[in-house]
């Protein structure tokens, strides 16, 4: 399946005056499909809120231990999800 | 070959401080995050989970979806159309989960489709009216939120937050269910007995969701070891009718089974012992269901094929159209 | 988060700032604040018919939409397709509502949607066509909702009912995304494989036929659409096909064929129930 759309990171700004915070993934086509499906997935249809998606790939992440080349055969796909983000309990819809 | 033994060693040794940094941050109650060094097993029994969950939820839109059409009033449509959309968006969230495991979405979906990954049983039941919409959302959704509440305390932090997410729109899915349930309990006779005869269809498949009981779940110990699931299946099963007891004597229906009996000495409803063999069928996939639920899911996948490709295409073209651009522009 | 009690505890936290969780819960009332009473030397048989049409254009399409669900191309779009019809079926509850304040039966929205024949719909035919393929499907939610888009735009400045206005200002909101995202895979479709480009040429064709008659009533409305249409098709690499226009017009209650069995699976259980409610 080369054909798989690639995969997007998206971070959403709950309301004014917090940070983007990471929400999730999603396979979109190119930038603008993937801010209307990030729209329709992470946000359904609410105002107020501002998205950035970025493809994963584009994402450079640092690791819980820089001795990981052990686990390098899995790595080059786990970046797709740095996650790493402690997600204040206020910020809503996340 | 000296070498090779000694880099063997030195491998052995970082795997062990690994494994070690794992198993504490598991016992400090702390979340694994993606980057972290895990176990081969947990890393499978994670994407086993995670992707038969997605999958679940995407199966789990056709049973409801085919009475978006044909809901009887425009709220109840309007209501339904959302909780199925709902659904396709749970399951993005759970794919996008699995994929943090360095699980591919396409290949997940292929895996489904060629039937080498299972969904729940449930969804092989037939909808045959309207009042199933209600009786899933009561037993199903409520059997999912006994499932899925303890989830969100799972030791993987994409599928705990998956699961937070998840749960708080399925409370609003359950409240859907029971609320078209009681209207419908008010309503006529023929209403009335719609919704008795559902019932007495999904009770016993409901209580099937939980899985095989304690002494046939050969995995179940190691998952709890590693606290990706919180409480066993006859605890999670237990909990399940004890919640549902009451609702069913509120509604005003009776719950398909003689054994069903409240007892003091536990503090619990003593209840039945569902037909496990018919589980087993149905998960070896002579479901009612099996082959309909997961064809539909292929035809789409498949018809939508084209539109796929010409997204890819067309952005591939756009992209060498800026370049040329931009290397005109320099 | 305590599991011990997993009503409880979904119950936590369950104050406004939630109310984005799930559809049904928090969100605004259109009409708030907005006077209801019917203005003064208001022809109502005609408000009233016009906010019915509107209405069955909206259900007739968000009732296509939903035949989508579990068959869309790939799952963003299934949550897409839903997000318009569910914007659709809105738009078609409020303006029923209205329709049944100003025909003075104070009919409900279920009556206008269940309990009236093929016949008496009058919405677009465009609206009823069968799905066909992902091309044709989003080539016609392009030309409704940059039709409607231009006509809720009016409606929401010059209608002197203040309801319908609120209903159009609402509607504007959710139609101009429904436009950028079927232009936007249109314009992918156009530009895609040659396969992909195949099918967009189709659906135009098939399409073009049953635009004249959005124009009919609001012919000053047509240039500005067609120029929509055609910026669309030329960023596509397609052109607006020339074609001559099917007879009939759905807002006299003509309908293809079409109609009647939509209608059919849309009224089955409410038609077998009619004492009930729901």
């Amino acid at each position: 399946m080369t054909q798989d759309w690639p995969l997007y990171e998206v971070f959403v700004r709950g309301k004014r005056g917090l940070n983007h915070v990471h929400v999730g993934s999603l396979h979109a086509a190119d930038d603008a499909m993937a801010l209307t499906h990030a729209r329709d997935l992470y946000t359904r249809r609410n105002e107020g809120v501002s998205i950035w998606v970025v493809r994963s790939e584009h994402i450079a992440a640092s690791t819980r231990d820089e001795k990981d080349p052990f686990f390098a055969p899995s790595a080059d796909k786990v970046y797709r999800h740095p996650t790493f983000y402690d997600i204040p309990d206020d910020v809503p819809h996340i | 070959m000296t070498s090779t033994g000694t880099e063997a060693s030195a491998a052995d040794r970082d795997e062990t401080r690994f494994e070690e940094q794992f198993d504490a941050t598991i016992a400090k109650d702390q979340r694994i995050e993606p980057r972290d060094w895990m176990p081969d097993g947990y890393r499978k029994t994670l994407i086993r989970q995670i992707a038969q969950h997605a999958h679940s939820e995407i199966i789990g839109m056709q049973p409801e979806g085919d009475w978006i059409t044909r809901a009887p009033s425009l709220r109840r449509k309007a209501i339904l159309f959302a909780k199925v959309q709902d659904e396709a968006g749970h399951g993005l969230y759970l794919y996008s989960a699995a994929e943090t495991l360095g699980a591919d979405r396409a290949e997940l979906t292929e895996a489904l489709i060629e039937g080498r990954q299972k969904y729940s049983s449930i969804f092989n039941y037939p909808t045959p009216t309207f009042a199933d919409v209600g009786v899933i959302g009561w037993f199903v959704d409520g059997a999912a939120i006994c499932n899925q509440v303890p989830l969100c305390r799972c030791s993987y932090g994409p599928y705990a937050r998956a699961m937070v997410r998840v749960c708080k729109e399925e409370s609003f899915h359950q409240r859907q269910g029971f609320e078209l349930l009681l209207t419908m309990m008010r309503g006529t006779d023929a209403q009335r007995a719609m919704v008795q005869d559902a019932v007495d269809r999904w009770w016993w498949p409901s209580l099937m969701m939980f899985g095989p009981p304690d002494d046939d779940s050969p995995n179940s110990a190691r998952s709890m070891a590693w606290k990706i699931k919180r409480h066993s299946n006859d605890e999670l099963r237990q909990r399940f009718v004890d919640m549902t007891v009451p609702q069913a004597a509120k509604l005003g229906v009776t719950l398909p089974d003689p054994e069903l009996s409240w007892n003091e000495e536990r503090g619990h409803h003593d209840f039945g012992t569902p037909d496990w063999s018919e589980l087993q069928r149905v998960i070896k996939g002579d479901g009612p269901r099996n082959a309909e639920r997961v064809s539909r899911r292929r035809a789409a996948h498949e018809e939508g094929a084209w539109v796929r490709e010409a997204a890819t295409a067309h952005a591939a073209k756009q992209a060498a159209r800026t370049k040329q651009t931009e290397g005109a522009a320099a | 988060m305590s599991d011990d009690h997993v009503y409880l505890s979904l119950a936590e936290g369950h104050d406004d700032s939630d109310a984005r969780w799930a559809f049904g819960t928090g969100f605004e009332d259109p009409l708030h604040g907005v006077d209801q009473s019917v203005p003064e030397g208001t022809d109502t048989a005609q408000l009233a018919a016009y906010c019915l049409a509107l209405g069955d254009d909206a259900l007739v399409s968000a009732q296509r939409l939903a035949q989508w669900c579990t068959a869309a191309p790939e799952l963003e779009e299934e949550v897409a397709l839903a997000n318009i019809g569910l914007d659709l079926l809105g738009q078609t509850r409020l303006l029923y509502a209205r329709a049944g304040q100003v025909d003075g039966t104070g009919r409900g929205e279920d009556a206008y949607a269940y309990f009236r024949d093929a016949d008496a719909f009058r919405n677009v035919r465009l609206a009823e066509l069968p799905n066909g393929d992902f091309a044709f499907s989003i080539t016609r939610l392009l030309v409704l909702s940059s039709w409607r888009l231009a006509l809720f735009e009016r409606l929401a400045v010059t209608t002197s009912d203040p309801v319908l206005a609120a209903i159009a200002a609402k509607g504007v909101k959710e139609l101009a995304y429904h436009r950028q995202y079927a232009a936007e895979w249109a314009v992918r479709l156009g530009d895609g494989t040659e396969e992909s480009q195949r099918r967009m040429r189709d659906a135009l064709a098939a399409v073009a036929p049953y635009v004249d008659e959005l124009f009919a009533e609001t012919g000053e409305l047509k240039a500005e659409v067609l120029a929509v249409l055609r910026q669309v098709t030329d960023a596509a690499g397609l052109a607006w096909p020339e074609t001559a226009p099917v007879p009939g017009h759905g807002r006299d209650g003509d309908h293809t064929e079409h109609l009647v069995p939509l209608l059919t699976e849309l009224q089955s259980v409410a038609r077998a129930h009619p004492e009930a409610t729901w």
